[in-house]
């Protein structure tokens, strides 16, 4: 057996859990669906305040920042059942069954990403619908997607070694917590350049202020500052990854 | 006037959906007596509880406890009555002091005998030390204790146990027997226990009612329900297990078989011992690793009753009763 | 009688402030976090006080009534599981077999919501003060806007509890959380009724009760004495509160089955 049998079975088993059971499946689907609904549908004479300039939109303005949210609350999502799982000692069956056990997390990672590629191609065509634009071309398309993605396992990554340390639901706050306030604390509502007091300090020091500028970026056909984006994605995604296999050791020396 | 502590029941019969929880069943509970209500997971026992404790109305049938009827009279009843139910019902951010608090306070007890009233249980229970922790702090036992004070606040005259001993060790066993010994000795307390233990009915009961399938199947003193079955049971293991059958075989020369898992087994007739039995088995050839001659016990008495072992019994209507349970959700 | 009555409702009333104060996850995201999505949209979207007929130059004061209301679902939910897990371990059977009147069980639940509700509207009117928020209406103001915090308190406390008693489960009462939700955000909470482009999302705001209990906050902190918003925000949240009240009193007789 292999890293990627392991994987296989983790993922699968995960997936499984989650597309089999209403209740873990429809609040990752229709929380972002309502995040759009509700800050693009109500929020949209946002674009009348003087100096904001998007040439897409305010629902493609709001579409960004809710794929990201779907993509980092997704990760997080998943670090929910893995805390699950140590919680009600499934996890000690991993552990045994796995000869190689970085598999487990790499599984766990897939299983993420399939969950959050259903929501994201849900949250798209709906957007699509409602008669959002998009400028930028296919290089564009790809680069937001990809983008996403990388928040995707950075944000997992960040919530299964939570998970693995802390080995119980009730770390599902300190998952959570950090998370949205990251979210929050980007140009969520207005660009960068209408943000005034401390939110606009606090914003210019969030690495995600730079992901979510060069998303909306993608979907203008002119992203800002591609390389810091895709840096600090990768390089979010690298420190987390670290911080998940050392909490796997965590969790396999606490037995 | 004085009402009787005791509990009347006649024709007591209760219904869920398609299921027949109770199905009808009379009772006597004198004063001052501890009655053992003994049956398998799922025979009616706690629905029985439920109904005499004015939990949940009957179906039909009528019952008076303390005097009072359960349905007309059901506050009255609430006076007269102390439970500690199946779940121990316990809070557990509170304190085992809150909760004799909380109880004292809604049962109404005046406020200057509140804490005095709580330590004094607390000093009966053994729980002085714990009582100002936190009920999640406790082990199964001390929950039990805590949840037979809680019954005991207003000093009721009939008290329901239903199943006070189950998941706890033999030692929390032993020290809650004392207890419920205790209060039909020195308070004169009518204590209806539920339980599916034998060895607890078999202990603690004057009498002994058992149910299954929501029906009293029988009924008396532990002594004369067991008398009533009247002859012991004989238990064979076999020195090889090629011999299994032949032994089973030649044993039924002295009584009925009877299903006892691993030991061959069956009831001694009148008329042979155990020596008979053994001169046999020497003269048939077949060795033994071990031979025991057994009292009737409860379990036997059940046995005789419903064709089942209380044990055997407990796994089937756990079963069973997951199939209806889904059905009445359904 | 009367007296029997109240020293129930005072038992099972400190029972649930003890139950609340000793569970710190329960009380602190009720008061943080409505405060923290308030300090966080105001600061995303102060730049929308620029737009024309935006009613007032500070977001913050036009933020500031949200939590009121935010703050009230959620330790209405917070309630509704707790009464919720009393029926399911067994602990309304315990109290059942007391004397207890059913009312006072009710009465109980809701009088420690309602404390806690007032405890939550002077935390945020102090957030506002220290913030810097004017409050127009007052110190008159500050009593009938206390008053109004325990009517919603009352309705949303009473809602919380029907439910629970109704279902007997946690997990249904939490399933009602996504629908609060909904009723906040798709409501006046971010942008004033008139300033809502999209014809549906103001369709549903001015349908939304919430928008009217939110619009009367901030009338008092905003605007000052403004009859209309008042009489629609307590004529609301008193409606929320009666039927709220009978249902949870059915849901209550329902769920006695003692005899």
């Amino acid at each position: 057996m292999t890293i990627w049998h392991v994987a296989e079975g983790v993922a699968w088993r995960t997936l499984k859990n989650v597309f089999t059971n209403v209740s873990l499946f429809l609040p990752s689907l229709i929380f972002p669906l309502f995040f759009f609904t509700a800050f693009a549908g109500g929020l949209s004479a946002v674009d009348r305040v003087p100096g904001f300039d998007y040439p897409p939109g305010y629902t493609a303005f709001q579409f960004c920042f809710v794929l990201l949210q779907s993509a980092a609350f997704g990760g997080v999502f998943t670090g929910f059942g893995i805390a699950r799982d140590f919680e009600y000692a499934f996890a000690k069956r991993l552990l045994i069954a796995s000869p190689n056990r970085s598999g487990i997390i790499l599984g766990y990672a897939i299983a993420a990403l399939v969950r959050w590629t259903v929501t994201a191609t849900m949250l798209t065509t709906v957007a699509l619908i409602v008669g959002m634009d998009v400028i930028g071309g296919p290089v564009d398309v790809v680069g937001l997607y990809t983008l996403a993605l990388l928040v995707n396992v950075a944000a997992l990554l960040w919530a299964s070694g939570i998970a693995m340390r802390f080995r119980s639901i009730q770390a599902g706050p300190m998952m959570q917590m950090p998370v949205f306030l990251v979210l929050f604390f980007a140009p969520v509502y207005v660009p960068l350049s209408l943000l005034t007091g401390w939110i606009e300090v606090v914003a210019h020091a969030n690495p995600l202020t730079a992901l979510l500028e060069t998303a909306r970026g993608f979907v203008a056909g002119d992203p800002p500052h591609v390389l810091l984006a895709f840096g600090v994605a990768i390089g979010l995604g690298l420190a987390f990854a670290l911080w998940a296999f050392r909490g796997l050791r965590s969790a396999e020396a606490a037995g | 006037m004085e009402r009787p502590n005791s509990i009347e029941v006649e024709a007591l019969a209760r219904e869920f959906k398609d299921i027949i929880a109770v199905a009808g069943i009379d009772l006597y509970v004198e004063p001052g007596e501890i009655y053992g209500f003994l049956g398998p997971n799922g025979a009616g026992k706690s629905t029985t509880v439920h109904m005499l404790t004015t939990l949940l109305p009957p179906s039909s049938g009528t019952a008076r406890v303390g005097g009072y009827d359960v349905v007309r009279e059901g506050p009255k009843v609430r006076t007269a009555i102390g439970a500690a139910l199946q779940e121990a019902a316990l809070d557990p951010l509170l304190t085992g002091r809150d909760h004799l608090r909380l109880q004292s306070t809604l049962q109404g007890l005046p406020r200057n005998e509140r804490k005095a009233r709580a330590q004094e249980l607390l000093e009966r229970v053994g729980l002085t030390g714990a009582a100002d922790r936190k009920v999640r702090t406790y082990s199964g036992g001390m929950k039990r204790r805590l949840d037979l004070a809680l019954a005991l606040v207003h000093r009721p005259r009939i008290v329901f146990l239903d199943e006070p001993t189950t998941g706890l060790d033999p030692q929390s066993r032993a020290a809650l027997w004392d207890e419920v010994a205790r209060l039909r000795r020195e308070d004169g307390v009518t204590v209806f226990l539920t339980t599916q233990y034998l060895e607890e009915a078999d202990v603690l009961a004057d009498r002994v009612g058992i149910i299954d399938h929501g029906r009293i199947v029988a009924e008396g003193t532990p002594a004369y329900l067991k008398a009533e079955i009247g002859r012991p049971s004989l238990h064979a293991i076999p020195a090889s297990e090629d011999d299994r059958v032949r032994l089973a075989t030649f044993l039924t020369r002295y009584g009925p078989p009877l299903d006892a898992a691993k030991n061959v087994a069956v009831w001694l007739e009148d008329g042979y011992g155990l020596a008979d039995v053994v001169r046999g088995l020497d003269q048939e050839g077949i060795e033994l690793a071990d031979i025991e001659l057994r009292a009737p016990t409860l379990d036997d008495v059940f046995f005789a009753k419903t064709g089942r072992s209380l044990e055997g019994a407990a796994d089937e209507d756990a079963a069973e009763n997951g199939q209806a349970a889904e059905r009445a959700r359904a | 009688m009367s007296n029997v009555f109240a020293t129930q409702v005072g038992a099972l009333a400190t029972r649930g402030i003890t139950r609340t104060m000793r569970q710190p996850a329960m009380w602190v995201p009720p008061l943080v976090f409505p405060t923290a999505l308030m300090l966080v949209n105001s600061g995303g979207l102060e730049s929308a006080t620029h737009l024309p007929g935006f009613p007032t130059d500070s977001f913050l004061a036009f933020a500031l009534a949200v939590p009121f209301i935010q703050g009230a679902l959620f330790a209405t939910m917070n309630a509704g599981t707790e009464l919720a897990r009393d029926v399911q371990i067994g602990f309304l059977n315990r109290l059942q077999l007391t004397p207890m009147r059913g009312s006072a069980l009710l009465a109980g639940q809701l009088g420690g919501v309602v404390l806690y509700g007032v405890v939550q509207a002077i935390f945020y009117l102090a957030v506002g003060f220290v913030v810097g928020v004017d409050f127009a209406a007052g110190p008159l103001g500050l009593v009938v806007l206390l008053l109004f915090s325990i009517v919603v308190s009352l309705g949303f406390g009473a809602l919380g509890a029907g439910l629970a008693l109704r279902t007997g489960s946690g997990e249904a009462v939490q399933g009602m959380f996504p629908l609060l939700f909904v009723f906040l955000f798709i409501s006046s909470m971010n942008m004033p009724r008139n300033l809502i482009e999209q014809d549906w999302f103001r369709g549903f705001a001015t349908i939304n009760p919430v928008s009217y209990l939110i619009e009367c906050v901030r009338s008092l902190i905003i605007v000052g004495w403004d009859a209309e918003a008042l009489a629609l925000g307590f004529g609301v949240a008193g409606l929320i509160a009666v039927f709220s009240l009978v249902f949870s009193s059915f849901a209550l007789r329902k769920r006695l089955t003692r005899t």
